[in-house]
């Protein structure tokens, strides 16, 4: 018998219209454990390099997590992994809510899709019942709308419905998979979606998953969920409100904003206002909220409660969570009410909360430096909320402009030419980031940002807090009860990291420290990714209920894989480096690995070249980023380091260079 | 009739206003009634089901109640604060009108215990994951009569002998134990 796994994938030929059910390799399970980390094996096997994200040949697979649908509190993450139109690289974007657990009980870990339906489907899976069926009736429907259509279609208000809007049917780049309360946004993965013909993948499941150790798997499940009550009732203090807590950042419940609309910048990520927050405003804004949340309310199997069902009177019901409350308000200069409003417009045609808001901006400012004009606008609203929703309207349907802005900022701006490129300041490897410009270089976070796979910052941050305490008072309180270390050095980094002085950014921590921050903040996400963990009860918090030392009894009890904490350290470190080398087959090198220029005002170029040499070695890899043969050999993936070597991406000679390339730096 | 007896009748009050629908309620229910306890986990085996339509607002925990062996001649309809909620929303029986609390498999009822063990648990488990306390557990103490009470297996038989009829399940029983025996 196979425990928390079901031990079986869907393999859907999208072109063929074929259902297949296949048993997979419980070694497998053993070397990457789930989610992403199968994942990342199944694209390595199966689409090489020379596959474009819109070939038939790309592979879409939505994944649970290795725990979804066992009682583990919060394991309910769906990973969906392919190829992003957006970087050319690999793309894996998350979303939690009730579907992957569903897919457990329907008796499946994945569903691999490959090919292109000529007519658009959606797949309807009912335990052993898996159907393509027509979708030419849901053609141009919201994703929340196509949920609640299939639901009505099929009967069955228990069925989890994952589905795209407009936006996915379009092949825009920043369309995203909707699913109820959560979506799966960054990377473009709706316009994969799209561009297979897929509308939607509706499941019910009604099946056993299976616990090895049944005993030992619910104490361990009880100690989480006492550690989180009790973890509630003591926030951390002095930091942000929205770190504080555990969950993801509680923008639903949370009114004060002074930290993000301070802090954060407001356009296309260009202006700071640092006396925004005033009384008036707090009081305002606390009044919408209150106006149009109705509830808040949690994914599947977790007591925390990040999202809210929003109703503004006049438009359609929709959910939303954290920080999308804010991106379109601050984008458009405008208020919170109309963040809702436009948020419910977005959420149906389904887009990148993240993305959008500063593609929109982007355009604004092109036209306002003349770079785009009038006939490139025609019939353009005059106020900024209008042109607001002008431009998504445009962008999903890719009319006019719209066609062009669809790509994100990075391809637009190359399309537009006139010295538009200056205006696509915000990104990494081709993808919009957080609008967020600060003075003095961090060494951590510049090696978050330029070595993320995930080109995500909020998917690799966490363990570690972002600045240091003020006083030795507080670090002392905070690191009395920080059980969540993998090791003791890590107290004395934080004890005697300071705002100024010589133990302040940028440094310190040291190279070597910020290595190891690095490395211990991305393994707890690696982990997270496997398991179907939500980040918000673990990676992305400060002491959160999951962590290294309390995870591989989890494993174990439930799974019977013998797993310690050295054990699951190599497996997050051979997921790690699979997702890279999948990475750099395609293109992948040391040249793209750099936060926006302008992410900090105080740059250190050489501190900047040592801290990528010194994390490189730290990971086992040369100096363009790649992993050694005996790194990889170390994890057995010697299959990757064989390929490298016939690609001539690594040369048995570790002196001569390997060929230089840059990710995909044209489209064809 | 039975004799008066004191008795302590344990009471979950639900409180739809807390509920942020996790459904981990479902999850601990069906794990910890699995065989042997917590060895699986499937919320269609579970004995509370939480209604939930998130676009109406509606979050609405029940718990099985008794097996009733027809559908009501009639269907109430509840609108509370402009919400309407569905027909049955409210009733804890596993019926034939639906496929609410009955095993994926066999089709036979399900109904809350309460979580009886031995030893006994401070609390019944969905009360006890229930971290946003919209499941509360009371005691209180009444008179009432003795009843009989069923056992499971009984309750699943007398379910499949209104199906089938007892004489054909007397018969299959009997065919069934004289095949073990051969």
């Amino acid at each position: 018998m196979r425990y928390a796994e079901t031990g079986f994938d869907l393999e859907i030929d999208l072109t063929r219209g074929s259902i297949e059910r296949v048993e997979t390799d419980p070694r497998l399970t053993e070397l990457h454990l789930g989610g992403l980390g199968t994942s990342a094996k199944i694209l390595w096997d199966r689409v090489p390099p020379e596959v474009e994200p819109f070939f038939p040949d790309n592979l879409l697979i939505f994944s649970a997590g290795l725990l979804c649908g066992t009682p583990a509190p919060g394991a309910n993450r769906t990973i969906v992994s392919t190829f992003s139109p957006q970087t050319l690289l690999m793309a894996y974007s998350m979303m939690g809510g009730f579907w992957a657990p569903e897919l457990k009980y329907a008796g499946y870990d994945k569903v691999i899709f490959r090919g292109k339906s000529p007519d658009l489907v959606y797949l309807w899976i009912n335990n052993d019942k898996v159907e393509i069926r027509d979708a030419s009736h849901l053609q141009g429907r919201g994703a929340v709308e196509t949920a609640e259509l299939i639901r009505q279609e099929l009967k069955d208000p228990k069925v989890q419905v994952a589905a795209i809007g407009l936006a996915g049917e379009n092949r825009v780049y920043m369309a995203s998979i909707e699913q109820g309360r959560s979506s799966a946004s960054r990377l473009g993965i709706g316009a994969v979606m799209g561009d297979k013909g897929l509308k939607a993948v509706a499941v019910r499941g009604t099946r056993d998953v299976n616990i090895a150790r049944p005993a030992e798997f619910m104490e361990l499940c009880k100690e989480v969920l006492e550690y989180i009550k009790v973890r509630e009732e003591k926030p951390v203090p002095g930091v942000m409100p929205i770190l504080a807590g555990l969950g993801s950042p509680q923008e639903m419940k949370l009114h004060d904003e002074k930290w993000h609309t301070e802090n954060f910048m407001w356009g296309n990520s260009r202006i700071r206002k640092r006396d925004f927050w005033n009384k008036e405003v707090a009081e305002k804004w606390e009044e919408t909220q209150e106006n149009v949340r109705t509830r808040l309310i949690s994914c599947y199997n977790c007591p925390m409660k990040c999202g809210a069902i929003i109703s503004v009177p006049g438009i359609l019901t929709y959910m939303m969570k954290c920080f999308s409350k804010l991106t379109y308000t601050m984008a458009a200069f405008s208020d919170l009410d109309f963040g809702f409003r436009i948020a419910q417009r977005a959420t149906e045609y389904g887009v990148d909360g993240f993305s959008t808001p500063q593609v929109m901006a982007f355009a604004l400012e092109l036209y306002e430096a003349g770079i785009l004009t009038d006939q490139d606008m025609p019939g353009m609203p005059s106020d900024s909320e209008g042109r607001f929703y002008w431009l998504l309207d445009r962008i999903v349907r890719r009319e006019g402009i719209g066609d062009v802005l669809a790509d994100g900022t990075y391809w637009a701006a190359q399309h537009i030419g006139k010295g538009a490129e200056e205006y696509a300041h915000n990104n990494i490897k081709k993808h919009e980031q957080l609008p967020l410009k600060l003075g003095m270089l961090n060494p951590v976070y510049f090696l978050m940002y330029s070595t993320g796979e995930k080109v995500n910052i909020t998917q690799i941050e966490g363990s570690f807090p972002q600045a240091p305490f003020a006083t030795m008072e507080e670090r002392e309180d905070f690191v009395k009860d920080w059980i969540q270390v993998p090791d003791e050095k890590f107290k004395q980094y934080l004890l005697d990291w300071e705002f100024r002085g010589e133990h302040s950014n940028p440094y310190y921590p040291t190279v070597e420290m910020s290595c190891e921050i690095v490395d211990w903040q991305e393994m707890m996400h690696y982990i997270d990714d496997a398991l179907g963990i939500c980040a918000g009860l673990s990676s992305f918090p400060l002491k959160p209920p999951y962590h290294i030392h309390n995870f591989p009894a989890f494993i174990s009890s439930a799974t019977g894989i013998d797993m310690d904490e050295e054990g699951l350290t190599q497996v997050a470190r051979r997921n790690r480096n699979l997702v890279r080398a999948v990475n750099v087959r395609r293109g992948l090198r040391r040249a793209d690995e750099k936060p926006p220029e302008d992410h900090w005002k105080k740059r250190f170029p050489e501190l900047e070249a040592e801290l990528l040499d010194t994390y490189y070695k730290f990971k086992g890899w040369n100096n363009q980023g790649i992993p050694t043969k005996e790194t990889l050999h170390e994890l057995a993936l010697d299959y990757v380091s064989e390929d490298f070597l016939q690609r001539g991406i690594l040369t048995d000679n570790e002196g001569s260079p390997s060929k230089k390339t840059s990710a995909g730096k044209e489209r064809k | 009739m039975g004799e008066k007896k004191k008795k302590i009748v344990k009471t979950i009050k639900i409180d739809l206003d807390k509920c942020n629908g996790c459904r981990s309620c479902e999850v601990v229910c069906s794990a910890f009634h699995a065989t042997p306890k917590y060895s699986s986990n499937n919320p269609a085996r579970s004995r509370i089901r939480v209604i939930h339509e998130p676009l109406r607002d509606i979050y609405l925990p029940v718990y099985a109640g008794e097996y009733a062996k027809a559908e009501c001649s009639g269907r109430d309809k509840y609108v509370i604060d402009g919400k309407e909620y569905d027909e049955c929303a409210f009733c804890r029986a596993s019926c034939p009108s639906r496929d609410l609390f009955k095993e994926p498999d066999s089709g036979l009822p399900l109904k809350c215990d309460m979580c009886e063990d031995d030893p006994p648990q401070k609390e019944p488990l969905c009360v006890q994951w229930c971290l946003n306390d919209a499941l509360t557990y009371e005691e209180r103490e009444e008179e009432v009569e003795e009843e009989v009470k069923l056992e499971d297996v009984e309750v699943g038989l007398e379910s499949m002998a209104d199906k089938y009829g007892l004489q054909k399940i007397i018969d299959t029983v009997a065919r069934m134990s004289m095949s073990k025996k051969g």
